[in-house]
């Protein structure tokens, strides 16, 4: 009796000095990375609701709610931001999409086949996310132009051209990933398909593409985010104001008066960045996934 | 794994037809495929008729090399897709014209355009650039016959129907030195007013189109020395003549006062005294940009330099993110911690929100006179921290670590768990303390997995294009350098300006040049990174 007495005001003081050693310290620096984590969001989303204007005013935080940047932001003459937005979502599915098949056809090969040239080609898919179309961004530029004297319908200035550019990164780390994927799925199902009678095609399409569709979310939202960020080979695509996408014309609305338009470029921040977040929460659990598949075996 | 069967039945169905299935089988099969063959006819058809029309145009255009490109590639795809077999190439080919035409062939091309001096004013032919100096020197004849005018259009291209003082009809455009026409429409005064397959273009069109109409210069015969008609109004065309003579012999240009340009070897007409005609034209320039850019003082400098921030900015980006990822990552892997799921969703936010936006809201926090950063946090202070050649790169790395951690997080704690337990317990029977375990056994284990997305996030941050233009723009701009180079800018950023910056000409022969610089820089480190980890060994 007496000893379990004692024991338990020793037990809950040493608790708390155990609990703080153990598990209170891990709080504490989770608390400071949550403020270095969230504070620049939590700054646009404040400044978008500040009537004031400029970058200055943006420093009170959330002391005023106002709607009005949304609303002016969609009535600048020079800068057409619903037209961006649209440009944007359509230049990013379009290009998703299309990764998307492309890379799934690869790697349905890759993974279904054995052909000479098959270690080598996947050794070369992975060694091509070394060098990112960027590098080539002047021969691209001159690539669409002389395109464009043949076809100006995919040729410099158009959203076709840019879609192509970024189809031709559609090879690369994506199929890698579904490679792997694909590997996942028994070949027994491919086998019973094919006594059945279906056609490779058929295999591929009503089959194998249902059973891997959680790594094609993956791939096409990754692409997704990367060509809706993408800047460099956009901006010198896509030249007209109304053809651009979010961020070139973010990029030029707010670096040429930085301070004057900020609250409105905060507006437009949060309006571009609200599909790909939600969508990236949406879906973390297969994007982490696919992250760390590369990663650990 | 039943790899083998695959492969076999692959084999089969290419080579021999397989040995007899049973009837109702194969009849589905049949059927099957009838429905395939007409999706591949059709998807062929429409493939088939655009490289048709693409050859059209090549071959109008005279361009031997591409006709013969084009023409191979769509018979190669009309045999992958129409032949029996050939299965693999059935899947990969889609992929691997995109892969060729738009990153293999980039970076070819952009290897030839370093060896040239492709850039501004010299973007095309010689012979486009004799014809532009004619055409832009053109002044108007002082006693020029008037030429009664209708213009014309087809397929979006502007043309002249002249009537000319002698009654004789002729029809040209801007490609096309004028010819007479035999059928065409007259007016009441004897004008010619219409050409069959020709829209006559109204007043309203003409007041429309009124400087394209007034910029189109019709060349009077295939040499451009004869002159050109040009229009002020759109109804009457006047005879106009170079103030520069192009002589094809000597291949020389002779203004009115008899000065004399020659092709002065560097892809541009000059005179003795050194003035240039524009435009110019390409040339192959050999090793000229690389010879520039390695041995003209004020270029070679800041090339150094900024490669060796990019190799900086590179590692420490790797270092510091992993670093701190890794931190978290084993600070956060405690079984039994509450709120660990809110803590990871707030950390990953910086990784959701799209890049390019990160990099213009710290450009705004870490204003230098209006930035929350010092108008708050530092209390007024004026703290330049984007626009101190040093500070700007503190900044950069910082807002890097701000967008990067979240990844090294979310891929640590993976390899964490992915650890087994039992061998941390084993390490602790035997006496082993936290820290030896982990840096004895845990980390060691961690890098084995990792190392390979290390690699690509170095290869990734080699070429982080958008922080630094976002953030910076690659400036403070050093100001003693002969290309628009900044403290922050790194090879990928300087390349992109001097290609299409604003502030110099542009110019793509040396953008090329660095940018197959990035490239071998890149091989290099991925050839020797990958030889150390055995991530292509694993492929079967």
């Amino acid at each position: 009796m007496t000893s379990t007495a004692r024991i338990i005001p020793a037990t809950r003081r040493k608790g708390f000095l155990y609990w703080a050693r153990d598990t209170g310290w891990r709080h504490l620096i989770g608390l400071v990375m949550l403020v270095f984590a969230a504070f620049p969001l939590l700054y646009v989303l404040s400044a978008s609701l500040n009537p004031s204007g400029t970058l200055v005013g943006s420093n009170d935080l959330f002391r005023t709610i106002d709607f009005g940047n949304y609303v002016r932001l969609f009535q600048l003459p020079q800068q057409p931001f619903a037209a961006w937005f649209l440009n944007t979502m359509i230049i990013g599915s379009v290009a998703a999409l299309g990764t998307v098949f492309l890379g799934a056809l690869a790697a349905y090969a890759f993974s279904r086949m054995r052909f000479t040239g098959r270690r080598v080609g996947l050794l070369t898919l992975l060694l091509v996310q070394m060098f990112p179309q960027l590098l080539g961004v002047v021969a691209i530029f001159l690539l669409l132009t002389g395109i464009g004297e043949i076809f100006p319908a995919i040729g410099i200035g158009t959203q076709t051209g840019l879609i192509l550019v970024y189809l031709g990164g559609a090879l690369g780390v994506n199929t890698y990933l579904m490679y792997g994927f694909f590997n996942t799925v028994p070949v027994s199902i491919d086998e019973a398909a094919k006594i059945d009678g279906a056609s490779h095609a058929r295999i591929f399409f009503t089959i194998i593409l249902r059973l891997v569709a959680p790594i094609l979310a993956v791939v096409g939202l990754l692409s997704f985010i990367g060509s809706t960020s993408e800047f460099v080979i956009a901006s010198i695509v896509l030249t007209d104001p109304q053809t651009q996408t979010l961020a070139v014309g973010l990029y030029q609305f707010v670096s040429q008066e930085t301070s004057r338009n900020w609250t409105i470029f905060s507006a437009g921040a949060v309006l571009a960045a609200l599909p790909v977040v939600a969508l990236f929460l949406y879906l973390q659990k297969y994007i982490i996934g696919g992250l760390t598949a590369g990663a650990v075996k | 794994m039943s790899i083998h069967p695959t492969a076999s039945s692959v084999a089969a169905a290419t080579a021999t037809p397989p040995p007899a299935p049973p009837a109702p089988v194969r009849r589905i099969r049949q059927a099957r495929s009838t429905r395939g063959l007409i999706m591949t006819i059709a998807l062929l058809s429409i493939l088939d008729a655009i490289a048709v029309f693409a050859l059209f145009m090549l071959f109008l255009q005279e361009e031997w090399l591409l006709v013969g490109i084009v023409l191979a590639v769509t018979v190669l795809l009309n045999v992958i897709y129409l032949r029996p077999g050939w299965l693999p190439a059935k899947y990969l080919a889609p992929g691997l014209v995109f892969l060729a035409i738009f990153q293999i062939f980039v970076v070819v091309y952009s290897g030839y355009i370093a060896f040239t001096n492709y850039g501004d004013g010299r973007n095309g032919s010689k012979d486009d650039a004799i014809q532009t100096i004619v055409l832009t020197a053109q002044e108007r004849v002082p006693d020029s016959p008037t030429y009664r005018l209708t213009v014309l259009e087809q397929f979006g291209e502007y043309f002249f129907l002249v009537t000319d003082p002698t009654g004789e009809v002729l029809l040209g455009s801007a490609d096309q030195p004028l010819e007479p026409v035999g059928d065409f429409g007259t007016d009441s005064t004897g004008k010619a007013d219409s050409v069959p397959g020709f829209t006559t273009l109204t007043f309203n069109d003409l007041l429309g189109n009124q400087r394209a109409i007034t910029d189109l210069a019709v060349q009077l015969s295939d040499d451009p020395n004869d002159g050109a008609l040009r229009t002020p109004d759109g109804s009457s065309a006047y005879l106009y003549l170079s103030s520069l003579e192009y002589d094809e012999a000597t291949d020389t240009f002779v203004d009115r006062s008899g000065t004399v340009y020659r092709d002065g070897g560097d892809g541009a007409f000059v005179n003795d005294s050194g003035r240039e005609l524009t435009p110019g034209w390409t040339i192959n320039v050999g090793f000229d940009n690389f010879i520039t850019a390695f041995t003209t003082e004020n270029i070679r400098g800041p090339l150094i330099s900024v490669t060796i921030w990019t190799f900086a900015f590179a590692i420490l980006s790797v270092v510091t993110t992993f670093a701190l990822g890794l931190f978290l990552a084993i600070v956060f892997n405690k079984p039994l911690m509450r709120g660990k799921k809110i803590y990871r969703i707030i950390m990953i936010l910086p990784y959701a929100f799209p890049g390019f936006l990160s990099g213009l809201v710290w450009l705004g926090l870490l204003n230098q006179d209006f930035g929350y950063v010092n108008q708050v946090i530092f209390g007024g202070a004026s703290i330049p921290w984007l626009t101190d050649p040093w500070l700007a790169k503190f900044s950069v790395l910082l807002v890097n670590l701000w967008l990067g951690f979240p990844y090294m997080f979310l891929i640590c704690t993976g390899a964490l768990q992915s650890i087994p337990e039992e061998l941390t317990e084993a390490a602790t029977v035997d006496g082993a303390r936290p820290w030896a375990v982990f840096r004895l056994i845990k980390f060691p284990l961690l890098l084995v997995s990792v190392a390979p997305l290390l690699i690509s996030s170095f290869a990734f941050n080699f070429n982080n294009f958008n922080i630094i233009y976002m953030l910076t723009g690659g400036g403070p701009r050093d100001v003693t350098a002969g290309v628009d180079a900044g403290a922050t800018d790194i090879l990928i950023t300087l390349v992109y300006k001097v290609a299409f910056g604003e502030g110099t000409g542009r110019d793509y022969g040396l953008a090329s040049a660095f940018a197959i610089l990035i490239f071998l820089i890149v091989a290099t480190v991925s050839i020797i990174s990958f030889r150390q980890t055995k991530a292509l060994e694993e492929l079967n």
